[in-house]
């Protein structure tokens, strides 16, 4: 019975949904003249940055990007207040058998692959597919597969906590260095340079590189605390 | 003939975002188990994504990336907006679901069961 | 008519993902499901020329979401009806 109102109900809202998404149309510009024209122009001529997705989530909606980091934060925070116990009670991981020997020196071998692969994503996130979100959760993939193979891999949580601070305060102090100036909250206050170099765009690389290390610390400290959890 | 298989490629993405929507909303409304509810609710996140990444798209365009040596036209270029938007909801979206796992694995430890049918008292 | 033979097997394939994983009773099967879901997610924003988003949904869909899952699973229960199958194979996971 349940589940035929709730069949019912999906195919109505099914129904609406699809009507109107097909109605808006696929594969055409939906706009004469929208904000997206704005965004590509502007991101060449004045910011002199290639990726345009980066340039809007760095500069265009950079406050936005400090407030989704602010609930990461807030996401970690409340993982190990959930996840809380007393310090006698953490014990060891359980772990049904060790990983062989293959697969220890393997991931030995690719987990400075990984780092740099992810360091590389994040420093060159101006002028390719790529920047802090990416690089971070690739850097979290090389932590998780080192804590996988090693039973008793440790991450130090101070460094942890500590870079994830320094990258956040740094965000906002370059956000707030705008202020002195003469502008707003994230002026890109650095001469831009020339399209396609490395040393270009002024402040966004500065920020993403930020916002790299501040989602790799945040995410490799989600996994730390869930894979120590004992049932 | 060729212009048929685009009329229908047209429907195609926007259906399987929508059909997407819809299978994981069922899964959350009507399965007993909690991680069942969390595995819906994170079926239901992958089909807003490519909806709305779906609504950006322009027919023979290219991505949103000036690269040397090319003559890049921003007329043809994908819509960034939306990419931008999706790009920062996969990110909280994983945040959410690791906060919902952690509070399945309290629960857990409270009442030893996942069926919301006998998790009854409000009290931990 | 490549392309769109492409898409057309991805399409059913995410589809059929999605089914079975809300309809399997073994929890790690839907997890495995939710994983592929993703794999293909990010093959089609690829296709959408969305870059930025297919790296991204690579790294968090397909290993950090599936292995949260899986540690949450291997900590409680793995069986959707656990009354039936309680004791039985609950250690196959740990």
């Amino acid at each position: 019975m349940k589940k035929i109102i709730v069949i019912i109900l999906l195919g109505t809202l099914g129904f609406y949904t699809a009507h109107t998404f097909f109605d808006i149309g696929f594969g055409f510009p939906h706009f004469e003249h929208g904000i997206k024209d704005v965004y590509l122009q502007k991101t060449v001529s004045d910011l002199k940055v290639s990726n345009t997705v980066t340039s809007i989530v760095v500069n265009f909606r950079g406050f936005d990007t400090l407030g989704e980091v602010t609930v990461l934060f807030l996401a970690v925070t409340a993982l190990g207040g959930i996840l809380y116990k007393r310090r006698h009670e953490v014990g060891e991981r359980s772990v049904l058998f060790s990983a062989s020997s293959i697969v220890t020196s393997g991931s030995k071998l690719l987990f400075p692959a990984i780092i740099l692969l992810g360091v590389y994503v994040f420093i060159h996130g101006h002028l390719s597919p790529g920047g802090g979100f990416q690089g971070g959760t690739i850097i979290a993939t090389g932590f998780l597969l080192m804590l996988l193979t090693y039973e008793n891999y440790s991450v130090n949580h101070t460094v942890l906590s500590l870079v994830e601070s320094l990258a956040g305060i740094a965000f906002a102090g370059i956000g707030l260095l705008g202020f002195m100036h003469g502008g707003t909250f994230l002026q890109n206050f650095i001469e831009p340079g020339v399209l396609n170099n490395l040393f270009s765009g002024g402040v966004i690389p500065i920020i993403y590189i930020m916002v790299g290390f501040k989602v790799g610390a945040e995410l490799t400290g989600v996994i730390y605390t869930v894979l120590h959890e004992k049932g | 003939m060729n212009n048929t298989y685009f009329d229908l490629l047209d429907y195609m993405i926007y259906g399987t975002a929508i059909l997407i929507i819809l299978i994981g909303l069922y899964g959350a409304l009507v399965k007993k188990s909690l991680i069942k509810i969390v595995i819906g609710l994170s079926v239901v996140d992958s089909g807003v994504n490519l909806l709305i990444v779906a609504i950006g798209y322009l027919k023979g365009g290219t991505a949103p990336i000036f690269s040397p040596g090319y003559l890049a036209n921003p007329i043809k270029m994908v819509d960034p907006v939306p990419q931008a938007l999706v790009l920062t909801a996969i990110v909280i979206g994983f945040g959410v679901t690791a906060v919902a796992l952690a509070l399945v694995i309290r629960l857990y430890r409270h009442h030893g069961t996942l069926n919301i049918d006998e998790i009854k008292d409000l009290k931990w | 008519m490549i392309y769109f033979i492409l898409i057309s097997v991805l399409v059913v394939l995410i589809i059929g993902a999605a089914v079975y994983a809300i309809r399997q009773k073994d929890l790690l099967y839907a997890v495995i499901a939710t994983g592929i879901i993703s794999l293909i997610l990010s093959i089609l924003f690829y296709m959408l020329q969305a870059p930025d988003v297919a790296l991204t949904e690579a790294a968090i869909g397909v290993a950090l979401t599936t292995i949260i899952f899986i540690i949450t699973i291997r900590n409680t229960v793995r069986f959707e009806d656990e009354r039936d199958k309680k004791d039985k194979f609950k250690s196959a996971v740990k």
